[in-house]
């Protein structure tokens, strides 16, 4: 039984490569079998080689329709300049390596992009260096695809409207995004109806908006990413069991800058992430069911601001160090858990030393509250009597909620993880 | 009035309350600088100290001052010299000395520890200004109260009380009238209750230079489009102006007037 | 060389100076005399412009006093108590003043007369108060003035010094040079003064010379004087306890 199956296998690779398939390379260069990549891809057979040769290539609209490898040597620049997408892939199992795309234009009509796939799985895009484009990879209703070691750097100017996205995916599920480098676009990373997307090890800075974008987008994960620097940090919003872990989410500083926004999120982990000099660095708004373990907030303008109907929420095992405020809601009445996290705010002491402290914290400020009221009190914070106010607050606490507080906080910061281990 | 000034600094400069007032400095900016985690934190921290204490220092140094000098006025006054140059000169005197120690003692650690080299120099610069700015107010104050009160302890109380009043108390009328006008947009009140106060108006300037302006949100927005303007330049140097300028001018004409 | 005319002066309700009128002639040496609060240095000040008069004119060498400033470059001041700046030495305070006094000043001889030579780098806080006196005396007599205004010049001084503060008096008098001093030492009024005047609460009740004095009450200089004082309090009716002491 088995024998005859394995000799089924052996007629059908035969068969294969009776009609040539995978056969063929195709060299694309200036004194090559060809010199237009266009024309290369259109003479080639499903599963040939395009080998693209080191030089300058303006050409747009390259279309990929059969399972091919386009491969670049020494980054052949392919200029996409003009009204098109630079390459369009709509066939399954193709695979760009090592080319490098510029200059695809602006357009306010059509999202262009250096690489989009359309109802194409299966695909591989890695190691290309994507420059100056409008957007960097556009992934619509295809899946299953491998997007790794890309570097994407946009050409973001101020406005949100004239600059795309690096890696963009719409419709498109169980996509892995691993390793890649995107900067200066509107959003690193956008997902939108994504679901099973997985994110890892990706640098995502000094974008204009978001450095990594969820959108409608469930049972996704995101692991061992950096995110620095972008004008608003990384939302998550409108999705369900999303994973969030040893994330970096480092100096998203400005006056709407999040470390990670949070909106209409269910049933999600955020462990084992960092989060430095932040304005905000987790911002929850209808954000319910979230686990928040084990993380660092370092010198962040405000730790957590939980806002709205947030519920069932857990804070535990966190340390909370030299932020502004580490803690601010307009919730009176809690439940959400906070508990067993390290603040250093915390003036409590620990008598029996068995390493929490005897008396609980609360981690909300006066002033917080003051100026969830008044929004323009701001202004004077690390005023003198805004210190004097804190003080007399936190000695004998009147006004800030009684319910909100941390009935176990550790004496010492926890020793945490940020290295995702390698079976994550 | 050259003169005056010249000795009344080379005199202040050699007491002991400059040099300490200069060592607290040194040592404070030191200190921040070496254990805070990055210079943008120092600054913030320096910011804090010399906002609460250039004002205390100044007008009560400046009041005990003024009280010692009296006896000594009364032989100055007698040489042939203008009655307005020696008030002139004591006062200029003591804001060059205050102002001295102030900015060697914060320049020398942050001058050592390279700021020049990082991209802060400008807070630091800031820092400095509005530092200077301050003594210069408060010196002026003190020099009001001393002129206009011969009783030396209740002059002391009226300077704890002057400095307490701007420091801390004006806050809090602040905070209470943002409160009774919530549901107006408050930002222009907001705007002009802070530049009124020399206090509040160089802590704000300074939090607005450096990375803390990203906390105060929408209002450190319009804070920050008013301050970047050449209006709100104007209005800044035209407040603190009239800070020195008001009680300089009703002093030296009260002094012309006043019995020895 | 000086001349009071309806002089006033109020400090709040208070009347210091009432309504004095007064003259005082070049080259002479003239006491200021009265009790505590007679209004001595008031008047004294009011000279120099240290005390803005309520009412009435000064004249010096025949021209008003009021808001100038130039006059006193013809006159030496030797304030009462002096609170030197504390922490300059003795010859930066002698430099500071011939600095503002544009540098005419002739310290030398005086520093050695008064025997300050080895304290000259001293910080002032640190000398005895007859040493600061000694000071305040080189300051004073330092510069060449036609008037010396001299408010309790023998103040903490050593009988040797004030020998030599003595001779200094005379020997400027005798270049011409005029004098109006206070002190609450009668023999030191009587060896000095050519001519006296005396205040009581406000008002002159004696001009003239010692000895139109001593003859108007046919005793010697001290009794004249108590009698001055007892006479003024049946006058008014006032107690003589509260004024005897006499300044």
């Amino acid at each position: 039984m088995l024998q005859k199956r394995l000799i089924y296998l052996l007629f059908l690779f035969i068969g294969i490569s009776v009609q040539g398939y995978g056969q063929k390379r195709l060299e694309v260069g200036k004194d090559k079998a060809f010199t237009s990549v266009r024309k290369a891809i259109n003479n080639a057979q499903p599963f040939d080689t395009v080998l693209i040769y080191e030089g300058y290539y303006k050409e747009a609209d390259i279309q990929i329709d059969k399972p091919l490898v386009i491969e670049g040597i020494n980054y052949p620049e392919i200029d996409g300049s003009g009204d098109e997408n630079a390459i369009t892939v709509t066939s399954d199992s193709v695979t760009i390596r090592g080319i490098s795309v510029v200059n695809v234009s602006t357009n306010y009509m059509n999202d262009l992009a250096a690489i989009t796939l359309i109802k194409a799985s299966y695909c591989t895009l890695e190691n290309n260096r994507l420059r100056n484009n409008f957007f960097g990879i556009f992934l619509q209703r295809s899946n299953f695809n491998l997007i790794q070691n890309n570097r994407i750097e946009g050409n973001s100017k101020e406005d949100e409207v004239s600059s795309g996205n690096a890696v963009h995916l719409w419709y498109s599920k169980n996509n892995r995004i691993l390793n890649n480098e995107t900067l200066k676009h509107r959003d690193g990373i956008y997902l939108e109806f994504a679901d099973f997307t997985t994110i890892k090890g990706n640098f995502s800075h000094d974008q204009i908006r978001y450095g990594l974008h969820f959108m409608f987008s469930n049972n996704c994960k995101y692991i061992g990413n950096e995110f620095e620097n972008n004008g608003a940090g990384v939302a998550v919003m409108f999705s369900r069991n999303i994973l969030m872990r040893y994330n970096h989410f480092r100096r998203n500083w400005g006056s709407a800058s999040y470390g990670l926004l949070l909106k209409e999120i269910y049933d999600a982990e955020v462990v084992n992430n960092q989060f430095t000099e932040n304005t905000i660095a987790i911002y929850g708004e209808s954000a319910t069911r979230i686990k928040f373990l084990n993380n660092s907030f370092k010198d962040n303008g405000w730790g957590f601001k939980l806002l709205g109907s947030c519920y069932d929420n857990i804070v535990s095992e966190n340390n909370f160090i030299n932020n502004n405020f580490d803690f601010v809601t307009n919730v009176e009445k809690s439940s959400n858990t906070i508990s067993k996290n390290y603040w250093s705010e915390y003036s409590g002491y620990d008598l029996d030393r068995n390493g929490v402290g005897d008396i609980p914290h609360r981690p909300i400020k006066l002033f917080s509250v003051v100026t969830q009221v008044v929004p323009d009190a701001i202004i004077l914070n690390q005023s003198l009597f805004v210190q004097l106010l804190d003080l007399a607050e936190k000695v004998n606490p009147t006004i800030t909620s009684v319910h909100i507080k941390d009935p176990d906080p550790v004496m010492k910061p926890w020793r945490l993880f940020f290295k995702p281990k390698s079976n994550d | 009035m050259l003169k005056v000034l010249k000795y009344s600094f080379f005199d202040l400069l050699r007491s002991r309350w400059t040099y300490l007032y200069f060592l607290f400095f040194l040592v404070s900016a030191a200190t921040l600088l070496y254990l805070s985690s990055g210079t943008s934190v120092a600054v913030i921290s320096m910011m804090n100290l010399e906002i609460i204490l250039i004002p205390l220092v100044s007008i009560m140094f400046g009041t005990i001052y003024y009280y010692q000098n009296a006896d000594f006025n009364k032989l100055l006054l007698s040489l042939p010299i203008k009655r307005s140059k020696v008030f002139l000169g004591q006062y200029l005197g003591i804001v060059a000395s205050l102002g001295f120690s102030f900015v060697l003692g914060i320049s020398i650690p942050f001058i050592v520890y390279g700021i020049f080299y990082t991209s802060y120099w400008d807070d630091f610069l800031y820092l400095l200004i509005v530092g200077v700015i301050l003594t210069t107010i408060f010196l002026s104050l003190s020099f009001l109260i001393g002129v206009n009160n011969t009783n030396k302890m209740k002059g002391f109380g009226l300077s704890i009380l002057t400095w307490l009043m701007l420091a801390v108390i004006y806050d809090g009328i602040v905070l209470f009238v943002l409160f009774l006008m919530e549901q107006y947009p408050l930002e222009k009140i907001t705007l002009i209750l802070t530049i009124l106060n020399p206090i509040d108006l160089g802590r704000t300037f300074i939090m607005l230079q450096s990375d803390q302006a990203a906390l105060l949100g929408f209002t450190g927005a319009v804070f920050r489009n008013f301050f970047g303007t050449k209006t709100g330049i104007s209005v800044i140097s035209f407040v603190s102006l009239l800070w020195v300028g008001i009680p300089l001018y009703y002093n030296i004409k009260k002094f012309k007037m006043k019995d020895f | 060389m000086i001349e009071f005319k309806h002089l006033s002066k109020n400090y709040q309700k208070k009347k210091v100076l009432k309504d004095i009128s007064l003259s005082i002639q070049a080259g002479k040496r003239t006491a200021v005399l009265g009790p505590n609060g007679s209004g001595k240095t008031t008047l004294i000040k009011t000279l120099l412009g240290l005390v803005i008069p309520t009412n009435g004119e000064i004249l010096y060498k025949g021209s008003t006093v009021s808001k100038k400033w130039s006059y006193r470059e013809n006159i030496s001041y030797l304030p009462q108590i002096t609170n030197f700046p504390d922490n300059l030495m003795v010859k930066e305070l002698l430099k500071m003043i011939n600095d503002l006094r544009g540098g005419t000043a002739a310290y030398q001889q005086l520093i050695e007369r008064f025997g300050v030579d080895n304290f000259l780098n001293e910080r002032i806080r640190n000398l005895s108060g007859g040493m600061v006196q000694k000071v305040n005396l080189i300051l004073t007599f330092g510069f060449d003035s036609d008037l010396y205004i001299l408010d309790e010049p023998s103040n903490g001084l050593d009988p040797t010094a004030l020998i030599k503060l003595k001779e200094l008096i005379f020997d400027l008098s005798g270049k011409g040079k005029s004098f109006l001093f206070t002190t609450h030492i009668l023999p030191l009024v009587e060896q000095l003064a050519d001519e006296i005047i005396f205040l009581l609460e406000g008002e002159i009740i004696f001009q003239g010379s010692i000895s139109t004095l001593k003859e108007n009450h046919q005793t010697n200089f001290e009794q004249a004087i108590v009698q001055l004082l007892q006479q003024s309090d049946k006058f008014r009716g006032g107690n003589p306890a509260q004024q005897q002491k006499i300044s």
